[in-house]
């Protein structure tokens, strides 16, 4: 085995797999610690509303806020069914 | 003033009593004036890791709801007349506890000791929230494994927002990583996470490597805190933790896999 070989093979290594799951999973808990505390209720009243109009699902509502130095972003996604008054689904 | 240390985690199983009962002595050995509290009620166990467990008479909570005096619940170690154990209820339920009555047992503490250990029971609930709240200190012990890992990010936030320090908006409490049952040998075949890899991950300051270690389970077995097995390697780890935070200038031990082919062929601690 060439030393090459040695530093591919601890490429793949378990411990490895583990640090990159580790760092994408806790820098997402990292930014969602940051959010407002308000958020799961505006996504609750949110979906309330579009339900008047649409039957739509708790899941096809998505609310995403995030942070950056100048900005601060709410992402509001919501999927209409198919069905909808002859309707595209919208995005 | 007393400086308060909380043990903490997040994840069970860690090693926050063991960790909470081996700095504790080790601060009382330097001659520290030191107490160690069990957060966990409900479900203590430093009195048995300290050995003292038969000589439980009141308890934090009997001294938070003035059923004792602080003087009558804290027991002297027989090991050490510098160290104080105050601990947990075993009957009560873990809303026994309310932050004025941990404030003020912490206050009268505090005129009489130099260090205050709390060790928390685990999760994020009201026992570990007032573990943490009023520390100056945060010992994080760490598992190198991905729930620890991610338990211990989960406790840091909670910290950075929940304590008494983040709400006063004082300075921050001063976390440190405790990374524990770390086999060297195990990291260099790529099976477990690194101390640079959770340094990374945590961006923490690191007081000490404890390496996984046979001698740990022996000094439960016998009520005796690990620190004062001087000959182990753990033992070693922590008193080496110990000198670390009080200041002394100590080089990082049991990082690398030092045994050799002979040493692997034999065995060690």
């Amino acid at each position: 085995m060439s030393l090459l070989d040695y530093f591919k093979t601890s490429k793949t290594s378990t411990a490895s797999l583990a640090k990159e799951r580790l760092q994408i999973l806790v820098a997402h808990e990292r930014t969602s610690r940051h959010q407002p505390s308000y958020l799961p209720e505006l996504q609750d009243e949110l979906l309330n509303v579009v339900r008047k109009y649409a039957n739509v699902d708790q899941d096809a509502i998505f609310v995403n806020f995030e942070q950056d130095e100048h900005q601060e972003t709410l992402e509001l996604n919501i999927v209409l069914p198919e069905d909808n008054h002859g309707k595209k689904p919208k995005r | 003033m007393a400086r308060i240390i909380v043990v903490t985690s997040g994840k069970g199983g860690v090693g926050k009593t063991t960790t909470s009962a081996a700095i504790a002595m080790g601060l009382a050995k330097k001659g520290h004036k030191t107490a160690v509290i069990d957060f966990d009620v409900g479900l203590r166990n430093l009195d048995l890791i300290m050995g003292c467990e038969r000589r439980v008479v009141y308890d934090f909570i009997n001294v938070v709801n003035g059923e004792a005096t602080l003087h009558q619940a804290l027991i002297k170690d027989k090991n050490c007349s510098q160290l104080y154990i105050l601990p947990a209820s075993q009957t009560r339920d873990k809303d026994a506890l309310s932050k004025e009555g941990v404030e003020k047992v912490l206050e009268e503490l505090s005129k009489t000791f130099k260090y205050i250990v709390c060790d928390s029971p685990a999760g994020i609930e009201k026992g570990a929230h007032l573990a943490m709240y009023f520390a100056d200190d945060a010992f994080v012990v760490t598992n190198p494994e991905v729930s620890s890992v991610r338990d211990s990010d989960r406790m840091l936030g909670l910290m950075s927002s929940k304590s008494r320090r983040a709400e006063q908006n004082q300075e921050p409490i001063k976390e440190y990583l405790l990374l524990s049952r770390y086999s060297p040998d195990r990291v260099k075949l790529g099976e477990m996470l690194s101390v640079e890899d959770v340094q990374e991950i945590l961006s923490l300051p690191l007081l000490g490597v404890i390496p996984e270690s046979k001698s740990v389970l022996n000094a439960s077995n016998a009520g005796i805190p690990i620190i004062l097995d001087e000959k182990s390697d753990a033992g070693q780890a922590y008193a080496d933790i110990v000198a670390r935070y009080l200041g002394e200038d100590k080089p990082h031990r049991f990082i690398e896999d030092k045994k050799g082919f002979f040493g692997k062929l034999f065995g060690g601690k």
